[in-house]
């Protein structure tokens, strides 16, 4: 194998390391969303569990959910701050939709970002889309 | 061999556990030991080729007599080495140790020592390279423990005398090289390994006095030209005696058409004889049918080439008569015999260190018209593949039934399997002159055959518990063919294997002989105005010839 | 206990931890979390591009590949194309194989010697090694290609189909992805064939250790991250743009695990070019498989063949002459 052959698999190599550097400078990066938070939910201030512990746990705290309803019945969830909220995520206006009223900004926002493709609206669907 | 180890003494000790504990902390207790060592070289056949520190030594003593600054030369010589060699370097680094090779080399297999495990015979040298050639290991060094975390150790006596046991228990056969991921080739790294010996005088006599002989007297036996030219013409007698047809051969003819050179030990030493007397009915059968000229040489009278087993400067050294006496000669291309180490060096080394052969033809059988394109710049035939494109074109007169008496099985030779592709070749022709052929084992022939346990320069007398060992899993195979089909000739195209093979047979498998290819041939070949042959070149009575014989 | 592995085993402990507490007890999140990073990167590349420039500056005297099968001789005997070839485009095909699918690994066999009852030796085909291999390299190609969702916004459709793939068992929430599951197992076959078997282990350097449970650490720490733990993946991905596009931010809520895992593979990249696992350069500049067995067709050239002493006809003859007269033999010069 001569060199020159080897010098462009180096390149090629290091190219390919590289990617995430030079990628990002030859197409447009989107920012990180900012979660907004808008109407009721602004008014509210009060959630199931704190900021960054929602952030990180929420998909578990959902599968816990489904589970105590279906299977114990058990639709109410009472928050380490003391409130109770519906143990739902599309119905009600004591589910998460219900009070998140915006689900693109809300949900999907980030769940782009972070390319996480859940499989809750294969059976859920957005209150707002119904009417 | 009268206080040598029986068949089953050495079995008894086959065991391919390991002990526990760390290899490099035995290295002390490496003890060089009768059976397993060659003897060292004696002072003046180094002297002849002006190598390094010639002296009388002792590889049992403790002191090797070795040049003050020997540590010095063992590095500048991995130093030079590394660099000229990208193999050397890249080996170096880039073997993950997943112990694929572990199982695959014959010394490990007949002796379980876990250092003739490919792997660690080569970490035996890896281990200093990573103490004084990679960064890693420098900077490792220098904090406590650090040497033992990247497997580094520095060059002492110790580690030389290990080195110099067990990079003389590697025959270079490439076998575990057909099974590392890398490609990682451990006679790349023996070579390496022996050409420091060499900077140092530590070959063994075994490879430095048949070196010092080619050198000098044109092949490694040392036989002179008016003796090279007597053992010929006996042959050419036995054959006259059998055949009732003079095969005189024709010596160093100038403007010949083919310069033929074989390796010496046919010339000397049965089988090997029969397979030289096989060249002499072929080449005296074209001769007249055909009227091609063949010539032998006593100065190119050697074939094989114990430099490659000494170091590339020497390989080179002898290898130079080739085309030297080729161009002399004004012939047109030259046809190598039956030889194993021979074709590795003809194949892969010789047009790159000695060529081009731009005074030669590319070469042509002007009996069939064939081309051999795959030999257009090096211009030199491998002898089967000239014999297989004659018999493919119907040009030989061929009695199969004579070798009625040999069941075959092939051997392949390590270098022509793994360092050319010679494989269909031998078969052919042995396939075309013999009715019983069977193979050993897939695991044991083609590109995964076994070695005979005596090649790179090994086949002395004084270390033929190692040579026994090493044997085994060849060995091993042939017995197998022996018992299911009845097989009772092993056939070869390696001159050092028709020795070792020999040795080999008669301590493991007695029921089986050796023989070259060109042996078979020259049994079926029938000469124009030949006699009733009634015996094969042995001597003995061809199948069906048995009674007359009694009477 | 065997240090050859204890000590590699304790440096991982300890590695994770210096980052899991420089972060959850010190505060070192700008270190741990961008100057590491950029770092390690440094030295990777540099170190990678040193290493094959340095074996790009050695010759290659001899074309001397291992030819496994039938050479290319006469026209009418069927060559092995692959495995010995005599042509570029063979050396690719055999290059291919062996990089993407370890090829020579493959024939990889076993040997046994039954002492007593029939005295033989025999040879099993011993696959395991290479199913080990290559799950093993292809989970963690896959886990790499799947860290450019960390990388990219937007995430380019290739790596969500390579993510969607990768899930498709569609287990388990989050859903499992087959790569990183299998990741580990492969890693954890690998440690064991060095700990259980003896010949493995004899051959065994604490380098050989180091990497498996550095990549055991770093498959462990990731999976928690993703299945046990739970990560603030959107406070991760602003770092992680943050280093990509050059304007390096740490994120609040994301914990040490991250930091550890991050530091690990860190680890693993200024450690790669000093190692072993640099055979993912080595494996092409492989003189006994990148070349074609075509010596005897066309003449390669040494780059530094050198002219030696050799033994001249000449000097051969004034040595043999009488001799050679006597024995009839012909002669140069007469006398």
């Amino acid at each position: 194998m001569n060199k020159n052959m080897i010098i462009t698999g180096l390149v090629i190599f290091v190219l390919a390391v590289l990617s995430p550097f030079w990628f990002n400078m030859i197409t447009t990066t989107e920012a990180a969303p900012k979660p907004e938070l808008l109407g009721k939910a602004k008014e509210e201030k009060k959630c199931v569990l704190e900021k960054y512990d929602m952030r990180a746990n929420h998909p578990s705290l959902l599968d816990e959910w489904r589970d105590s309803v279906v299977r114990n019945s058990d639709r109410q969830y009472t928050a380490a701050n003391g409130h109770t909220f519906g143990m739902s995520l599309s119905t009600g206006e004591n589910s998460c939709l219900g009070c998140h009223e915006d689900k693109a900004k809300f949900c999907d926002s980030c769940h782009t970002y972070a390319s996480v493709d859940p499989y809750c609206w294969e059976c859920h669907t957005n209150p707002k889309e119904i009417k | 061999m009268s206080d040598q180890l029986k068949p089953d003494e050495l079995l008894n000790k086959i065991d391919y556990a390991p002990g526990s504990g760390n290899w490099m902390d035995n290295t002390a207790s490496v003890q060089i030991r009768p059976g397993m060592y060659c003897y060292a070289a004696k002072a003046e056949s180094v002297q002849t080729l002006g190598l390094p520190n010639a002296r009388p030594w002792n590889p049992l003593e403790e002191d090797w007599k070795l040049p003050d600054n020997w540590q010095e030369i063992v590095f500048q010589g991995l130093k030079d080495r590394l660099e000229r060699f990208r193999t050397f370097k890249v080996f170096m680094d880039i073997c993950v140790r997943c112990g694929a090779c572990a199982d695959k080399c014959h010394f490990f297999l007949g002796t379980g020592d876990p250092k003739n495990m490919p792997v660690l015979r080569a970490e035996l040298l890896r281990s200093v390279y990573r103490n004084d050639f990679s960064t890693a290991g420098k900077i490792l060094s220098k904090i406590p423990g650090g040497k033992a975390l990247a497997g580094a150790r520095p060059m002492t006596l110790d580690v030389l005398k290990e080195w110099w046991y067990y990079f003389f228990q590697c025959t270079e056969c490439r076998r575990c090289s057909v099974f590392c991921p890398y490609g990682i080739d451990t006679a790349e790294i023996t070579i390496m390994a022996r050409e420091i010996f060499n900077l140092l005088g530590l070959n063994i006599d075994w490879i430095a006095t048949p070196v010092s002989n080619c050198f000098k007297t044109g092949n490694h036996l040392g036989i002179q030209p008016h003796a090279f030219k007597d053992m010929l013409e006996f042959f050419v007698e036995d054959i006259e005696s059998l055949t009732g047809v003079n095969c005189t051969p024709q010596f160093m003819k100038k403007g010949a058409d083919i310069l033929f050179i074989t390796p010496s030990g046919d010339v000397f030493a049965d089988p090997g004889t029969y397979t030289c007397q096989g060249y002499l009915i072929l080449f005296k059968y074209l001769k007249d049918k055909y009227g091609l000229d063949v010539t032998w040489s006593t100065y190119a009278s050697e074939g094989g080439n114990f430099g490659f087993f000494t170091s590339h400067e020497t390989m080179k050294r002898l290898n130079a008569k080739m085309y030297a006496e080729a161009r002399r000669l004004g012939v047109k291309w030259i046809l190598g015999g039956e030889c194993g180490h021979m074709w590795r060096v003809i194949h892969q080394y010789m047009d790159t260190m000695n060529g081009p052969a731009d005074f030669l033809e590319v070469p042509k059988n002007p009996i069939t018209g064939t081309v051999f394109e795959n030999a257009r710049s090096t211009k030199m035939v491998h002898i089967t593949e000239f014999t297989a494109d004659l018999i493919k074109h119907s040009k030989l007169e061929l009695d199969k039934s004579r070798n009625d008496d040999f069941v075959m099985t092939y051997h392949d030779s390590c270098n022509t399997s793994r360092g050319m592709g010679l494989l269909d070749e031998p078969r052919y022709v042995i396939q075309n002159v013999c009715n019983h052929f069977y193979e050993m084992p897939p695991n044991t022939i083609r590109e995964q055959t076994f070695c005979c346990g005596s090649g790179s320069g090994l086949n002395a007398g004084e270390n033929m518990e190692l040579r026994m060992a090493g044997a085994l899993p060849r060995a091993n195979a042939v017995k197998h063919v022996h018992e299911k089909f009845g097989v009772n000739t092993l056939g070869t195209v390696c001159a050092i294997d028709r020795a070792a093979l020999s040795t080999l047979c008669e301590y493991w498998v007695p029921e089986v002989r050796v023989a070259g290819v060109h042996e078979l041939v020259g049994n079926a070949l029938i000469l124009p105005g030949e006699k009733k042959r009634t015996e094969n070149l042995r001597l003995e009575p061809m199948t069906g010839f048995e009674e007359e014989d009694d009477e | 206990m065997n240090q050859k592995y204890l000590i590699p085993l304790t440096t991982v402990f300890l590695l994770f931890l210096v980052a899991y507490t420089g972060v959850e007890g010190a505060g070192l999140h700008r270190f741990f979390g961008i100057v590491i990073p950029y770092l390690a990167v440094l030295a990777f590349l540099a170190g990678f591009v040193y290493k094959v420039l340095g074996w790009a500056s050695s010759a290659v005297p001899f074309r001397i590949p291992t030819t496994c099968g039938q050479q290319k001789s006469l026209p009418w005997i069927k060559q092995n194309c692959i495995d010995n070839p005599d042509t570029s485009t063979g050396v690719c095909l055999r290059m291919v194989l062996e990089i993407f699918l370890f090829r020579s690994l493959f024939r990889n066999t076993k040997a046994a010697f039954n002492r007593n009852e029939s005295n033989k030796l025999s040879y099993s085909w011993e696959i395991f090694l290479w199913i080990g291999a290559l799950a093993f390299h292809y989970s963690f190609l896959v886990v790499i290609l799947r860290h450019f969702r960390f990388f990219t916004s937007p995430v380019p459709s290739c790596i969500k189909f390579l993510e969607y793939m990768d899930g498709i068992v569609q287990l388990g929430l989050p859903g499992l992805f087959i790569s990183g599951a299998l990741l580990l197992a492969a890693t954890l076959f690998l440690l064991a064939r060095r700990i259980f078997d003896a010949k493995v282990t004899y051959i065994s350097q604490a380098a050989d250790y180091f990497p498996l449970f550095l990549i055991i650490g770093i498959a462990v720490s990731g999976l928690s991250m993703r299945y046990f733990t739970k990560v603030d993946i959107v406070g991760i991905k602003e770092l992680t743009m943050g280093l990509a596009t050059f304007s390096p931010v740490i994120p609040k809520g994301v914990g040490g695990l991250f930091y550890a895992h991050l530091f690990l593979v860190s680890i693993l990249f200024a450690y790669f070019p000093a190692s072993k696992l640099m055979h993912l350069g080595g494996i092409f500049l492989s003189p006994t498989r990148n070349m074609a067995n075509n010596t005897r067709a066309k003449r390669h050239v040494n780059p530094w063949n050198y002219d030696v002493k050799t033994h001249t006809y000449e000097e051969y003859e004034d040595h043999f002459r009488e001799k050679m007269i006597e024995a009839g033999l012909p002669v140069d010069k007469e006398e």
